[in-house]
């Protein structure tokens, strides 16, 4: 009986595993180890902490973040800030134009981040979960299910990934990155190491600023990544018991069918 | 409801005799969940409860989903960020249902597999079976809608992919394909119909489902041996069932549990496993994504749509004999849609007397060849439409069609099918032991 189900559960998964399917070739990410892996993963508050300084002091000179509200910097689960440090961050950081005031003033809590196209940057907020870093064996997209979907593998592994070779294709300059599809891409190398000087006295080489930055995405793209994996855990504990007491409710009930005295 | 013989409702207080001349609700409901079920049903009869919960689970997260999204093309990407971020839970809602769809065609298909392994589809449950097709093409519908709504990349091509392809019908495909798109292109009159409809046919899903158990409340459960209820008395339909409740009601709860615990672990840790990361991209109608891959569940039919390129034989004859009606555009939808209708068709292909595949050592080869046809065309509907994929798909896409209107016709009438037991009270028995007469036997 519980070979049976086990096998057609086994079928069901098998079935949807067809699903990851991501077609992606070219590019090679590099497997970074990230505390918010896993189901029991989560985010490091002071790595958050460390990526918003890369962002802001690099990345917003061309990209944006206009679907993060820089409220959420104080929520748990995130960088975590308090408020008053929250609302020192964005006055100094940012202005955002006010429609009734009909001028620029300096950034709210309330406020999003400030969007940015300058040079044609893409945003930033959902880039985490827009990439995938693995999609193998053979474009089955099983390996996501134990490296996950690799999206802030990607982002550093690109942030990372510069030879420093460039060429010029119809007036663009494009930089050779063995971690993009096509092998060169258009934005000038961003880091180059020991560009942030970090509070804390972290370490920061290109590859501990490109991760934390990563990490840092990761967070604006699913803030609630805590709170689901709470959620999620909890759940499943419940139905682990309930499925158990059913489980045994069934047994009785249908044992005077099964075995009749 | 007639059908197999059991106790029917009976009010007795004044109070119900009173609501049952009226209106005999009570005694309807009663009738339905005390149906007489087969007592030898295994775990692959659970998915019809699976399936009834993800539409309702569809329904309400749907519902409140609503509640919070603005279909414009300017405001619905950031209204899904909105959900994602500010509504309370509403990452979870959200997440449940994009993934509640997977659930559900995960459901779809074992319930569908199960039903062509046993001849669930065959006389006298033809109307039963044309039914649950029409639910199926009705949640491909409502499931290809719903993917556009999100306004990202992959909805916004893939609602451009698909909607062309009623474009490809001679003469009238451009106009059909201008009035399913609202205009010219995929646009903001497009993503506002799609979600009206997307709206309504759960509804229309719902109603069909109630059709569908209506059918099969009439004719009664196929079960794994395929023999049938006895009907001649009460006593005697007794002994081959027990009532839906509370029997298969609990064991059906069980499934669901565990079923359900499996898919909240997805939901938790992993909900864009299923997802494509290029819908976390906002449509843009000036970028085409590298691959257009639809949704995992209709992959299979996508392969087979791709397989029939100009390149192949069936194809070119097609085209002559036709004048280049038919080409290879043409063909690639007549196949995708042929596939589905030739499964719709299953009750008249199949020639066997026989009803279970358990009884039919040939066609059981046949059937899980099948399965693995079905796999396999589910990767390469992912891959890029190149050789060798291209060729894989052809023979894939081959064995799909040959599987109903070839093996199926002629298994019935060269195989040898294996004995059945007399009745379900029979087959029950060779797995439990016997019921009477425990005195002598007491071993087990």
């Amino acid at each position: 009986m519980f070979r049976k189900l086990a096998l057609s559960t086994a079928m069901a998964l098998g079935l949807a595993t067809g699903s990851a399917f991501a077609a992606g070739e070219g590019g090679h990410v590099e497997d970074f180890s990230f505390s918010f892996e896993g189901p029991f993963g989560a985010y490091d508050q002071m790595q958050l902490q460390r990526g918003l300084k890369v962002y802001t002091q690099v990345c917003t000179a061309c990209h944006g973040l206009k679907f993060v509200p820089l409220r959420a910097l104080s929520d748990e689960g995130g960088p975590h800030f308090t408020e008053d440090e929250v609302r020192a961050y964005a006055e100094q950081n940012f202005e955002v134009y006010d429609e009734e005031l009909e001028d620029y003033r300096p950034a709210l809590p309330t406020d999003h981040f400030p969007a940015n196209t300058t040079a044609g940057a893409p945003d930033l907020s959902l880039m985490a979960k827009a990439r995938a870093g693995f999609h193998g064996p053979y474009g089955t997209g099983l390996n996501q299910l134990f490296n996950g979907m690799g999206g802030a593998e990607y982002i550093a592994s690109i942030l990372t990934g510069y030879t420093g070779e460039e060429k010029v294709e119809a007036g663009t300059t494009f930089y050779e990155n063995h971690a993009f599809s096509t092998g060169w891409i258009a934005m000038a190398p961003p880091l180059y190491g020991e560009d942030v000087d970090f509070d804390d006295g972290h370490p920061n080489s290109i590859e501990h600023e490109a991760q934390d930055v990563a990490a840092f995405l990761m967070w604006a793209a699913e803030p609630k990544m805590m709170a689901r994996k709470t959620a999620g855990f909890t759940g499943v504990i419940f139905l682990v018991v309930l499925s158990v007491l059913l489980y045994l409710t069934n047994k009785r009930i249908w044992r005077p069918i099964k075995h009749k005295p | 409801m007639s059908g197999i013989p059991h106790d029917h409702y009976e009010p007795k207080t004044s109070g119900e005799r009173w609501l049952h001349k009226r209106l005999p609700i009570v005694g309807l409901l009663f009738d339905t969940i005390m149906m007489p079920t087969p007592k030898n049903l295994n775990w692959m009869w659970i998915w019809g409860i699976i399936l009834t919960f993800c539409l309702a689970l569809q329904m309400i997260t749907g519902i409140v989903l609503v509640m919070h999204y603005t279909p414009h093309v300017d405001q619905a990407f950031a209204s899904v960020e909105h959900i994602m971020r500010d509504v309370n839970g509403g990452y979870m809602l959200r997440y449940l249902h994009a993934n509640g769809a997977s659930l559900f065609f995960v459901a779809v298909y074992m319930h569908l597999f199960r039903g062509l392994y046993y001849g669930s589809y065959k006389s006298p449950r033809e109307v039963t079976w044309i039914i649950g097709m029409l639910i199926y093409l009705a949640m491909m519908g409502t499931a290809f809608m719903g993917y556009v709504l999100p306004w990202g990349q992959m909805s916004f091509w893939g609602a451009t992919v698909i909607t062309g392809l009623f474009g490809a019908i001679p003469w009238i495909g451009e106009p059909i394909q201008t009035w399913l798109l609202g205009g010219p292109a995929v646009d903001n009159a497009t993503l506002n119909r799609f979600f009206s409809l997307h709206y309504l046919l759960p509804f229309v899903i719902a109603a069909l489902v109630v059709v569908h158990i209506w059918a099969f409340h009439t004719t009664g459960n196929n079960n794994p041996t395929g023999v049938e209820v006895r009907r001649g008395s009460k006593a005697e339909a007794d002994k081959d069932t027990v009532p839906f409740w509370p029997y298969y009601v609990i064991k059906d709860l069980f499934a669901l549990a565990v079923i359900l615990a499996v898919f909240w672990a997805i939901v938790g840790f992993m909900p864009n496993y299923l997802g494509h990361p290029d819908n976390y991209v906002e449509a843009n109608p000036l970028s085409t994504p590298a691959h257009i891959v639809p949704e995992w569940y209709f992959l299979p039919f996508y392969a087979i749509l791709r397989a029939f390129t100009s390149e192949v034989w069936v194809v070119q004859i097609a085209s002559f004999v036709t004048g280049g009606i038919v080409d290879a555009k043409f063909f690639g939808v007549l196949a995708m849609f042929g596939a589905i209708v030739s499964m719709a068709l299953a009750p008249w292909l199949d020639t066997s007397s026989v009803r279970s595949g358990k009884f039919r050592p040939q066609f059981k080869w046949w059937f899980w060849l099948l399965v693995i046809d079905f796999i396999v065309l589910m990767w390469l509907g992912a891959m890029p439409a190149e050789e060798p994929y291209a060729s894989f798909s052809l023979i894939g896409a081959a064995y799909w069609f040959a599987y109903f209107f070839v093996i199926l016709p002629l298994l019935g009438v060269f195989e040898k099918p294996l004995p059945q037991p007399a009745t379900i009270e029979e087959d029950f028995e060779s797995h439990y032991g016997k019921s009477s007469a425990p005195t002598t036997t007491p071993a087990e």
